[in-house]
């Protein structure tokens, strides 16, 4: 019946979608809380165990992913291309930076035999090993999205280069955007969650 | 309007032939049909299952199954009803082929989404059926999935929760694809109380399915990772809390219980009307209702925990809360009830089901409400009485919609009539073989009959084989209904395209509609129920010709 | 159907003080770790986090200049969320 591309519903339905997201990670937060509200000092110890200069660091990368990405949407609405290509790309290294770090993170961990029932987590104290078990589910889950929202971008980034994506019809930009910035924003509330508790 | 131009003969997109003219379409009508074909096919296998349940029941000891099947069975007949038929059955088959008609425009928003859907729908029950017979079979755990059974249980759960997961993602996307159909499509002079109330009552699931399915996904999600990696988070052993698994899985399950009943209130607030032949009382007292339902069911997941030990203050909380909800779906009876007061009341089929569930629905609510108060239900928490209050809901309430929804919107759907006897006949039966089945269940469980049990004490007995008669009567009155349906194919009457007198948009379109829903731009009443220009009857247009 | 909204271009001036100001706060989130506040720990963290993903969704994800429909929904996920976990606490806080 009409033949305009509706970008604001097409924005809607993204967004939508990206509450269900966010609901999918609050289940896991309901946990989070009750569990902190049942070892606090347990949680703190917990998070004494974690890198907080790692955990700073990808904080940084994924803010300025989050930055770049936002930054190619103006570019391609301006129709500088080349300028909008750039952005992604260094988005997209950002996001293997992350991953990265996660990999090296998660191995120290697991080193020193801390993973889901491990000798020491089981034998321990179970509020330590509860906190555990919320990490590796959260970041886990977290890591999964940045995979996701890398996939998502490097379609975008072909589809600029192969042309379907313009300064006219850029909603799949637009909406892989809005998920890496899901991803950035479910990480804001990881990240003090988990290595900054006191 | 000819039978060539019919949504059947011209496919979307166009170009496609035969079989791969369904499987690829983007064409919400086709889409609903192809969920109305899965859909009944789960109804049938599920239904099938419960009269085998009922059979076994009907006397001590064993009758025609072992215990291990027994505990098999009602975990599957509850997993495929609740799943496969209630959730899906009315948003999915009668909101796609309605949803976009009734908000006078062709398509929903993301139709290769909605075929999508459809497709997580089939792989979902393809799952499903694959832990049937794969491994160590399908899981006992009952459609709960408590944990710590759950998890250290044999049986295929991690399958079955993954069906389950995949199921949830395609109620989700459809939730998904109608609220933005809802705000973007709608035609540009209908403005927000001029909606007919099936597609308000759409619109209000839609939210809680895009906004309470995600927790259930993470909760199986948690099952799953606990039975493989045993992560310990609802094991007492290592630190966990198994109560908040239930926490979570009825955040989602009780929304889900208003997933399954509004689209059926919606159905009914459509037929009213159009067989008292008056304009519904309070359209916006029906509409803020349904929102009121949608946000009040949100509330109130705990009350199904009285008894599992979680805190005093939240038993007196969660049951406060759940009286509320009682308010907006008194408001829905009530105009109901006041719709047909002085109306020019014409009976159909359709009318005779909705009365029907009206009826079945009150009985569901009021017992809701002693399940709802703490005291008396911790008396007959975990009994038959529970069976039976929730299948007056889900059953009398939606499956009766359904039935109600099938009968009314026939017509439209294939462009046939049916011979209105039989069904007639088909209901009568069902719902009084549905009385049968479980008034004697709600007093079964009054005396202290708990669910889910192979086997009863010998002062039981009555109880239960008069509950197993009712059954049969129940599932006798089903088939002839569907019989008769399914005849209406083989003495093809025409149905023309407004055989009830209804108003709103789809009976404004010929029957079947044609692929783009409206071949000119659709005329808006000022009010979708407004019945000052039909004057014809039913039995005119339709039953002499039948 | 409701009207197109014009989709608002940022500079990118606009979005490099956004990323000053996210730094900035994960700067103060991190220092402020290192303080005993006692009870006030966890409530600051958040804060904090509240308002970095405040700018994040404002500027990055254009919620400042969406129509109705998705900022009133947006409101009714963070308080079916809020819902969530607080109602989990009738329960887990006084058992």
């Amino acid at each position: 019946m009409h033949s305009q591309i509706d970008k604001t519903g097409i924005r809607i339905g993204m967004w939508l979608f990206l509450y269900s997201e966010i609901i999918l990670f609050g289940g896991l937060f309901v946990l989070y809380a009750a569990y902190f509200h049942r070892y606090p000092e347990y949680f703190a110890d917990g998070g004494k165990e974690l890198n907080r200069i790692i955990g700073s660091a990808n904080t940084l990368v994924l803010l300025i992913s989050s930055f770049t990405v936002a930054a190619s949407i103006t570019a391609i609405q301006r129709n500088a291309k080349k300028k909008a290509v750039g952005f992604l790309l260094f988005s997209l290294l950002c996001g293997v930076i992350f991953l990265v770090n996660k990999y090296f993170e998660w191995g120290a961990k697991i080193h020193h035999d801390i993973y889901p029932n491990s000798e020491t987590l089981v034998n321990g104290e179970p509020g330590i090993s509860i906190f555990f078990s919320l990490y590796y589910v959260i970041t886990g889950l977290h890591g999964l999205h940045v995979i996701i929202g890398m996939v998502l971008l490097s379609v975008s980034l072909v589809c600029i280069l192969s042309g379907k994506v313009t300064a006219e019809r850029f909603s799949l930009l637009d909406n892989s955007g809005l998920y890496w910035h899901l991803v950035d924003l479910i990480w804001i509330f990881v990240f003090p969650l988990f290595y900054l508790v006191l | 309007m000819t039978e060539t131009q019919s949504f059947y003969t011209i496919s979307a997109p166009p170009g496609m032939h035969g079989i791969k003219a369904w499987l690829l379409t983007h064409d919400h009508k086709r889409l609903g049909l192809m969920y109305l074909a899965a859909v009944l096919f789960w109804f049938f296998v599920a239904l099938f299952l419960g009269l085998m349940l009922r059979t076994e029941l009907m006397s001590q000891g064993k009758t025609i199954m072992e215990p291990e099947l027994y505990n098999s069975v009602f975990t599957l007949h509850g997993v495929i009803m609740v799943f496969l038929f209630v959730i899906p059955a009315i948003p999915a088959i009668f909101g796609n082929f309605l949803l976009p008609i009734q908000l006078g425009t062709d398509d929903v928003f993301f139709p290769r989404l909605n075929l999508f859907s459809w497709y997580l729908f089939m792989f979902g029950g393809l799952f499903a059926l694959i832990s049937l017979f794969w491994g160590e079979g399908f899981p006992d755990t009952g459609w709960t999935f408590y944990v710590p059974f759950s998890v250290e249980v044999d049986t295929n759960v991690g399958l079955t929760v993954t069906a389950a997961f995949i199921l949830g993602m395609s109620s989700m996307l459809t939730g998904l694809n109608f609220v933005t159909t809802f705000h973007r499509k709608r035609h540009k002079d209908m403005g927000l109380m001029q909606i007919p109330l099936f597609t308000w009552s759409l619109y209000a699931t839609a939210w809680v399915q895009i906004l309470a399915t995600p927790v259930i996904s993470i909760t199986f999600v948690l099952v799953i990772l606990e039975r493989f990696l045993s992560i310990g988070l609802f094991d007492p052993d290592k630190g966990g809390d198994p109560l908040l698994y239930q926490h979570l899985f009825w955040m989602y399950s009780h929304p889900a219980v208003y997933i399954m009943i509004l689209p059926g209130m919606g159905v009914i607030s459509e037929i009213i009307p159009v067989f008292s032949r008056k304009s519904i009382f309070g359209y916006k007292a029906i509409v803020w209702s349904s929102m009121g339902i949608a946000v009040a069911g949100s509330l109130v997941w705990a009350h199904h925990m009285y008894t599992s030990g979680m805190s005093d203050v939240s038993v007196f909380i969660f049951s406060l809360l759940t009286f509320l909800v009682a308010i907006p779906s008194a408001v829905k009876v009530f105009s109901w009830v006041a719709t047909m007061y002085k109306g020019s009341i014409e009976m159909t089929p359709p009318l005779l089901l909705s009365l029907i569930f009206i009826y079945l629905f009150s009985v569901g609510g009021l017992t809701g409400l002693v399940l709802g108060a703490v005291g008396p239900d911790i008396h007959v928490h975990d009994t038959h009485f529970v069976v039976s209050h929730f299948h007056f809901v889900m059953f009398g309430g939606t499956g009766f919609a359904f039935f109600a929804a099938l009968h009314f919107w026939w017509p439209k759907m294939f462009g046939i009539m049916y011979k209105f006897k039989y069904a007639y006949v088909g209901s009568i039966l069902a719902g009084i073989g549905f009385l049968f089945h479980y008034v004697p269940m709600l007093i079964l469980g009054m005396q202290g009959m708990p669910r889910r049990y192979y086997d009863y004490l010998p002062q039981y007995e009555t109880g239960n084989f008069l509950a197993g008669i009712g059954a049969y009567i129940m599932c006798l009155g089903i088939v002839i209904m569907f019989v008769n349906l399914a005849l209406s194919f083989r003495k093809r009457v025409v149905a023309p395209a407004d055989p009830w007198g209804g108003t709103t948009l789809e009976w404004k379109v010929p029957s079947p509609p044609p692929v783009h829903n409206f071949i000119e731009d659709p005329i808006l009443p000022d009010f979708p129920y407004d019945f000052s220009g039909i004057t014809d009857s039913v039995t005119e247009n339709t039953d002499e010709r039948v | 159907m409701e009207k197109q909204e014009e989709h608002h271009i940022l500079s990118y001036k606009k979005l490099a003080m956004v990323l000053a100001t996210l730094v900035v706060l994960t700067g103060i989130t991190v220092g402020v770790s290192y303080v005993d506040l006692g009870f006030f720990n966890v409530p600051v963290a958040l804060a904090i986090a509240c308002i970095k993903v405040t700018f994040v969704l404002l500027f990055f994800m254009h919620l400042k200049y969406e129509g109705p429909v998705i900022y009133l929904s947006f409101i009714s996920t963070v308080t079916f969320l809020i819902i969530m976990i607080g109602f989990t606490f009738f329960d887990v806080a006084f058992r």
